[in-house]
């Protein structure tokens, strides 16, 4: 039997397995899934001495508490948190020494959404089709965690060999105001020439109902210039989706690979870090920007 | 054909029809195939094939709205044999709809060479095309909340095999034992835009 595992005692709201998920199989109605906050998973690694695409838990709002059965460093980021070792404060965004048995809890997120945990060895779960992610539209990779849900870790990295680590680094703080640089297209054509100058020009609200899938938005509704459906057609990641209610869906990594609804705009993806620690009622703006 | 520029590294190639979109994805995997192209995910749809992961579309857009597509290979492989019973809820009101009777909606539904049009909706879900137009029909007014996996179903003018219980709206007309989607396995999907499908009639056509 091995130790090197941990056993989740706090599963928390929703936490998940992610690494850089499964890109090159939405051909095949494979979502890429992945971490929504791929800066800060990267940056947990790094400082827990792992590989930049190790898995790491994410967690949602509340955080969790893990019980490792073997001495292990692991490092905390992205959304800010408390972080305590058997009841001790701890440091967040820093390497933290947690001895076997001990109790590491993940506090809710004071600002921002989404917490990153990472091990040394990184989450060794199987990989499906070359990830260890959890895709909640699809249900590929391991289920969300599970108060009592056992993880295997791999090995503890050589520290001749492990990534040189760092031992603290500055993260950017979740947004108080979103703003969202987008391309218009590629059917922006399919709005009226008001809806596409209200997109860019009013104030949204990040919604509760966002998830995984989307991050939806509250604000005036985007009419459209034509009726009818719009035959399926691929996704990107980013992509702004107008569903009837007339309210933009900004994809996120569990996207679904095709969707009938039409894409007004493509959000930069170096924009959907920040779009993933936005709490619910954030404003957003939409602002469009030239293509690269 | 319309290439449209999707965010930065992206473009939507927009097409006049569902054998059009075959044709060009087609020779968007032989092109990069052979190495001419680089892009990470070609992704075919109803009338688009959308080029994600593109380091200058741009210039590709501009190269493919100048070439001409040569139609999709007709045998590029043998075709993927599906067993199935005709036996699904909705094929007598199938059948109705196409005017003739159930045995005759089955024997028409196995005698068709199905092509894999593309794939989406869940890992696995391909849709197929090959019934000819006159057999479209409209999808359930009310979806059924939980549709069996190994569900053979008609839409619109798609065949689909739901590869794992989900809900949906597509009218049933038989079941297959046949595993569409296995992750475990290589391929982990039965069905990839562009095979060749037939479904082989099991047992006596119409049971129920």
């Amino acid at each position: 039997m091995t130790d090197r595992a941990l056993v989740v005692v706090r599963a928390g709201a929703l936490t998940t397995v992610q690494d850089r998920g499964r890109p090159g199989y939405a051909h095949l109605g494979v979502p890429r899934s992945g971490a929504l906050d791929p800066p800060a998973a990267e940056l947990v690694n790094r400082l827990a001495g792992n590989p930049p695409d190790a898995a790491v838990l994410e967690t949602t709002l509340s955080g969790c508490a893990l019980r490792p059965r073997s001495a292990v460093t692991v490092a905390v980021g992205g959304a800010p948190c408390r972080v305590s070792v058997d009841g001790r404060p701890a440091a967040w965004a820093a390497p933290v020494r947690v001895p076997a048995g001990a109790l590491l809890d993940v506090g809710p997120a004071v600002r921002g959404v989404r917490s990153y945990v990472a091990v040394s060895g990184g989450f060794a779960v199987d990989p499906v089709l070359g990830s260890r992610s959890t895709d909640l539209l699809s249900g590929l990779g391991p289920d969300p965690l599970t108060d009592g849900t056992v993880l295997p870790l791999g090995p503890e990295p050589d520290p001749v060999t492990a990534y040189p680590r760092v031992d603290v680094a500055p993260q950017p703080c979740p947004p108080d105001e979103l703003v969202l640089r987008v391309t218009l297209g590629p059917r922006d054509d399919w709005f009226t020439a008001e809806a596409v100058r209200a997109f860019t020009t009013r104030a949204y609200r990040v919604s509760a109902a966002g998830n995984r899938i989307g991050l939806r938005t509250e604000g005036v509704a985007l009419e459209r210039a034509r009726p009818g459906e719009l035959p399926s057609e691929g996704m990107v990641l980013g992509a702004v989706q107008v569903p009837p209610d007339g309210r933009p869906v900004v994809f996120l990594a569990d996207h679904p690979t095709t969707g009938g609804y039409p894409v007004i705009g493509v959000v930069r993806t170096a924009d959907l870090p920040a779009a993933a620690q936005a709490v619910p009622g954030t404003p957003v703006r939409f602002v469009a920007v030239r293509r690269r | 054909m319309r290439a449209l520029p999707v965010g930065d590294d992206a473009l939507l190639i927009d097409v006049a029809s569902g054998q059009d979109a075959e044709a060009l994805h087609a020779e968007l995997v032989r092109r990069r195939a052979e190495g001419l192209l680089s892009v990470r995910e070609i992704v075919p749809a109803a009338r688009t094939v959308l080029l994600d992961g593109l380091s200058d579309p741009g210039r590709l857009a501009a190269e493919l709205t100048a070439a001409d597509v040569p139609p999709a290979p007709a045998r590029a492989r043998d075709a993927v044999e599906i067993p199935v019973r005709y036996d699904g809820p909705d094929l007598a009101e199938v059948a109705a709809h196409w005017g003739v009777s159930p045995r005759e909606a089955a024997r028409i539904h196995a005698a068709t060479e199905f092509r894999v049009a593309f794939c989406g909706f869940a890992p696995g879900f391909g849709y197929l095309t090959g019934l000819p137009s006159r057999y479209d029909v409209p999808r359930r007014a009310t979806p059924r909340t939980a549709v069996p996996a190994g569900s053979v179903a008609l839409a619109g003018p798609y065949t689909g095999v739901y590869p794992r219980s989900s809900p949906g709206g597509w009218q049933l007309i038989g079941t297959t034992d046949t595993v569409l989607w296995d992750h475990t396995r290589v391929p982990a999907a039965l069905l990839a835009p562009g095979t060749r499908v037939r479904f082989v009639p099991e047992g006596r056509v119409g049971a129920v």
